[in-house]
């Protein structure tokens, strides 16, 4: 049998961060009381109408150029009908024939991935199942949250670069300003289409999954339905087309029960929105003004003398590049773009890993202690390792470096004079090193300079150290 | 004093301090409590309520300039939401429901001083034409008990002719104010598409709702659009169009204006007497100085199939909130949808239930190109042979309904027989222009037959003056329904 | 026939409406007869005619990104036939897994 070869389509859902539903003038701020961010339009009652918020408009533009889609002239809206109770008015307020944007692409790690269309929509509120009770309990503050769906080609051939593709459009998304793109939030969601096929010209039957809450599911669930399917196949069997749901902790895709109603969303042109004209003379302001993206923010930073590896991994999250820049800013030479650099993707990167920090702002570690800290170690005042160390201590205590050092005295020792006692006192005591060192084996320096760095307890700066110890040894 | 039998007759009598609120509402109950049990026109009254409106009415100081309703009795129709109030849309799947926001008509109402003297019977979500299909019962019509008064606001309509008040709201989504009108002798008016807003009315058909006054006289008719009309930022679908002085607009008569007569409109199907008084009531128009000529409206015919696919086809979706979650009734189930199919299938009535079904099968898959984008298109035709029209005429002139009131009874057996008698009035809804239904007769039986005046968009004022100048010249009007008397 | 009783069931099922089956047989003719009616429709030349899906020509005006206050849930659960807490409650939805 010829090597079945997947094809990965991916649905995101994205909130928009405005101050204001969609359709009616509720707040939309996370973690409010149940019921409590409602009104008569949002909870479906008889009688209210629609009305749309501006902000979402501009907000779905601005992705739409974002993503290098054309963008319609028009804003129409269609109600696509369902029955949920999530779901007031027993249709969602949405986008159909003519989305807001379409044929647009990212670069994503490489490969451009094809965006089909950008649209505008109405978020449904949350259902909560009570375990051991036969109810379920509904909260609507989220009914009527502005969302915009994007839809990608099935350009994605495997999780890794669904996964590129993923953190490429976050990236820009956050970039644009429109969303805050916090899985765990909600406020991005993504489910993914898959299929399998061992003919180029053919796709096979394609599988939808959802509950998918992180990227990291995304790409283990990828690689189980892809390997579910293929595994189908071989054993003569057919891949049924459905709906599938990740279950994380089992590490499977699962059928849901069949449904007993097929989904037929009898789409018309919403009657109480006439269409929006969307004039160009807006759209261009909109382009003109459009935040730097993650990829032009990157070639800013390659010309400041940083790798094309570095520079994209300080771009990819929004937040970083803000701190590298308030860094560089603050540093006030442009000299320290590489060590800044290298402490932002180093030691930075590892502690936002070990505490599991949204990235390296929320650290609690702002970047002017970040060139406080360098600036410790180009004036000698400490060393490089004492500089790590002291950056874990700031990191717990929330002091200052400059403050943590004075409080613990650390300085390195640079004066030759504060050292010498204690370089004599390693000479006395190293008399079998000191010998071989004057019989001409040079590399029992090093050792020598390491037991004043331990009688120092790492206070002493190495190169003067080992300046000292020359000197004194050549008495 | 004698109760004031018009707006314009309230707002003179409190003005001249002839009568306080207080006395208004005594004797608008007392008027209730003589007719009301025959003619069946109110779902939900509460006279304390009414009293207590009226001394804080009272107690605010008299009529001013921005309260030009101050203490006029009105009612609304049951499909239009009053903060606090019972608003049932005469359907059992809204029993109990209290609507908790008012609807913007009701807020201008209410900002201009009126009393709202209670809730009007109506079809059940104004699916219909003769107030049977209420849930709660049939309203009968002033002028003959065993008649219907038309609907789907036939309260509105009959409580209007019974003189329980002067003036009411209705909604009009294929002729539902301008037929209950006509058929109990009143004024009956359905505004532009987009003139008066739709926000708080419980929606039917979006693309084709409107709310409008009911009345004796075109003047008071005048007077109330003047206060519900105008952009309502709670609408996107409500026109920036300027709201002229209607009242005033009335006073310059009808010389020269020019009245077309679409011959689609005088069909094999009208009856003889209402054609008679439609026709004696053009002559009347020509006396007064319009001129008239034949006109047409080739797609006519296409109006009532094209009415029947995208009104039910809206309807359906705008009903599907109705499914027991958050409020109405619920009926008693193990799981979601078993809730949601029992409490929508004792919930409405049959003519809802035919509608939603035949909506969700227009716009089903497979279908929607057939029916529902085939309507959208024929839609599209029909309002362009108005359109055509507003170069050569000012304003059309046909009857309201091809008969006058029929028998309760008469036509429940085939929805398809009732939705025929909707011709006259359907395609001016699909064109969204402005319409006036007038009484200009009677029939030998003493049934009102009704006139109706057509004109362009936003051409409200067109209408008063034809239906005011016709007034002056007729009494029909005037007379008194017998109530059962 | 324009439609038959079969579909009005599966239609009534879609509008989540529990017909009875004498409200099948009733309804079923009914519809069939407004649907037949209906057909004449299709007769129209309406190939090259743009759809009216709005009457109004004006652009839908839209609203400021403002937040207003809305209803506490007491008033969101005023007309609610069941209610916990601040939570509306429903039956459970039949799911999978």
């Amino acid at each position: 049998m010829r090597e079945l070869t997947p094809t990965i389509g991916l649905e995101v859902h994205v909130q928009l961060n405005t101050d204001s539903k969609i359709f009616c003038g509720c707040p939309t701020r996370f973690g409010a009381q149940p019921n409590s961010q409602v009104c008569p339009v949002c909870l479906g009652m008889p009688g209210v109408l629609p009305v749309l918020n501006r902000q979402v408009l501009l907000l779905g533009i601005r992705t739409a150029l974002g993503l290098n889609c054309s963008v319609r002239d028009r804003a129409v809206f269609h109600r696509k009908n369902y029955f949920y109770p999530d779901l007031p008015k027993g249709y969602q307020i949405s986008q159909y024939d003519l989305p807001l944007g379409s044929n647009g692409y990212v670069e994503a790690e490489g490969q451009r991935v094809r965006v089909h269309r950008v649209h505008m929509e109405e978020d449904a509120g949350k259902l909560v199942h009570k375990p051991g009770e036969q109810t379920s309990l509904v909260d609507l503050n989220r009914a009527g949250v502005p969302l915009l769906e994007i839809v990608s080609e099935p350009d994605l051939r495997d999780s890794a670069r669904a996964y590129a593709y993923l953190k490429t459009l976050k990236g820009i998304l956050q970039y644009l300003g429109v969303s805050d793109c916090d899985m765990e939030k909600g406020s991005l969601r993504c489910d993914a289409n898959v299929s399998v096929s061992d003919d180029p010209q053919k796709l096979g039957t394609k599988v939808e999954i959802k509950n998918l809450n992180s990227f990291r599911a995304v790409a283990r669930a990828l690689d189980y339905e892809i390997a579910r399917q293929r595994e189908v196949i071989a054993g003569g069997g057919r891949v049924a087309q459905e709906t599938r749901l990740w279950d994380d902790a089992a590490g499977v895709t699962r059928g849901m029960r069949s449904k007993e109603f097929a989904h037929d969303y009898r789409y018309f042109p919403e009657p109480d929105l006439p269409p929006v004209v969307v004039e160009s003379a807006w759209v261009a302001e909109i382009r003109r003004t459009l935040p730097e993206l993650p990829r032009q923010r990157a070639e800013r930073l390659t010309a400041l003398g940083l790798s094309e590896a570095d520079a994209a991994a300080l771009t990819a999250a929004q937040g970083t590049a803000d701190y590298f820049e308030a860094a560089l800013k603050a540093s006030g030479k442009g000299a320290a773009a590489k060590p800044i650099a290298n402490w932002i993707l180093g030691d930075l990167a590892r502690e936002v890993n070990a505490r599991g920090a949204a990235d390296v702002a929320a650290l609690g570690f702002g970047p002017e202690r970040l060139v406080e800290l360098i600036t410790l170690v180009d004036s000698g005042k400490i060393s490089g390792k004492m500089a790590k160390e002291l950056l874990v201590e700031c990191l717990k205590s929330g002091i200052s470096p400059k403050a943590l050092v004075e409080k613990k005295g650390l300085s390195q020792v640079t004066d030759k004079s504060a050292l010498t006692a204690a370089a004599e006192e390693v000479i006395r005591e190293q008399a079998k090193a000191v010998e071989d060192y004057r019989g001409g084996k040079e590399t029992t320096l090093m050792f020598l300079v390491g037991q004043l760095m331990r009688k120092t307890r790492g206070a002493a700066s190495p190169a003067v150290a080992q300046e000292l110890l020359k000197e004194l040894l050549a008495r | 004093m004698k109760l004031p039998e018009t707006i314009a007759g309230f707002q003179t009598a409190y003005r001249q301090k002839e009568l306080t609120p207080r006395e208004a509402v005594e004797g608008v109950l007392k008027r209730i409590e003589a007719v009301e049990p025959k003619v069946q026109a109110l779902l939900w009254s509460d006279p304390q309520r009414l009293r207590e409106a009226a001394r804080q009415l009272e107690q605010g100081g008299g009529p001013t300039s921005a309260t030009p309703l101050w203490g006029v009795p009105l009612l609304i129709k049951d499909n239009i939401c009053v903060e606090g109030v019972p608003t049932t849309c005469a359907s059992k799947i809204l029993a109990g429901f209290k609507a908790p926001y008012d609807a913007t008509v009701v807020a201008r109402l209410k900002r201009a001083g009126a009393l709202l003297v209670g809730m009007a019977n109506m079809d059940e979500f104004a699916f219909g034409s003769s107030c049977e299909f209420s849930a709660v019962k049939p309203t009968r019509n002033p002028w003959d008990l065993q008649r219907v008064p038309g609907g789907s606001s036939g309260g509105s309509a009959a409580a209007v002719a019974a003189r329980m008040i002067p003036g009411a709201l209705g909604s009009d989504t294929g002729g539902s104010i301008r037929q209950p009108a006509a058929f109990c002798g009143v004024a009956g008016l359905k505004p532009t598409y987009g003139r008066v807003s739709r926000y708080g009315l419980v929606a039917f058909a979006s693309s084709l709702d409107q709310i409008g006054p009911l009345t004796r006289e075109v003047g008071d008719n005048a007077r109330l659009l003047q206060v519900i009309a105008g952009q309502d930022p709670s609408d996107a679908t409500s026109s920036d169009a300027p709201v002229p002085d209607y009242v005033k607009g009335m006073g310059r008569g009808i010389q020269g204006l020019r009245i077309g007569i679409p011959k689609e409109f005088f069909s094999e199907g009208l009856e003889a007497e209402v054609r008679t008084a439609v026709e004696r009531a053009v002559e009347e128009l020509k006396k007064a100085g319009a001129a008239v000529q034949p006109v047409c409206l080739p797609h006519t015919e296409y109006a009532i199939p094209t009415y029947y696919v995208l009104a039910p086809a809206e309807a359906s979706s705008n009903l599907a909130r109705f499914d027991g979650v958050r409020y109405g009734p619920r009926a008693a189930a193990d799981s979601m949808e078993a809730m949601y199919l029992k409490s929508r299938e004792a919930g409405f009535g049959p003519e809802a239930k035919r509608r939603i079904i035949l909506g969700t099968f227009v716009l089903s898959s497979g279908y929607y190109d057939a029916y529902y984008g085939q309507a959208l298109k024929a839609r599209t035709l029909i309002k362009r042979d108005f359109d055509e029209n507003w170069e050569r005429v000012d304003a059309l002139a046909v009857p309201t309904t091809p008969t006058a009131a029929f028998r309760l009874g008469e036509k429940l057996d085939d929805p398809l027989t009732m939705y025929l008698s909707d011709i006259l009035t359907i395609s001016v809804n699909l064109a969204g222009v402005p319409a006036l239904s007038v009484p200009c007769g009677f029939t030998g039986k003493g049934l009102p037959i009704g006139l109706q005046l057509i004109a362009a968009p936003f051409a409200e004022e067109t209408l008063f003056r034809i239906g005011g100048a016709y007034q002056e010249r007729t009494d029909w009007h005037q007379k008194a329904a017998p109530c059962g008397n | 026939m324009a439609i038959s009783r079969d579909t009005v069931d599966y239609l009534g099922k879609l509008s989540r409406i529990a017909l009875s089956p004498e409200e099948l047989d009733k309804f079923s003719p009914q519809l069939d007869g407004i649907l037949r009616f209906v057909e004449k429709l299709k007769a129209l030349p309406v190939r090259e005619v743009p759809a009216t899906a709005h009457l109004l020509k004006q652009s839908a005006p839209m609203r400021e990104d403002r937040a207003r206050p809305g209803f506490s849930p007491d008033q969101a659960l005023q007309n609610a036939p069941e209610k916990e807490g601040p939570f509306f409650k429903v039956p459970p939805v039949i799911e999978a897994s």
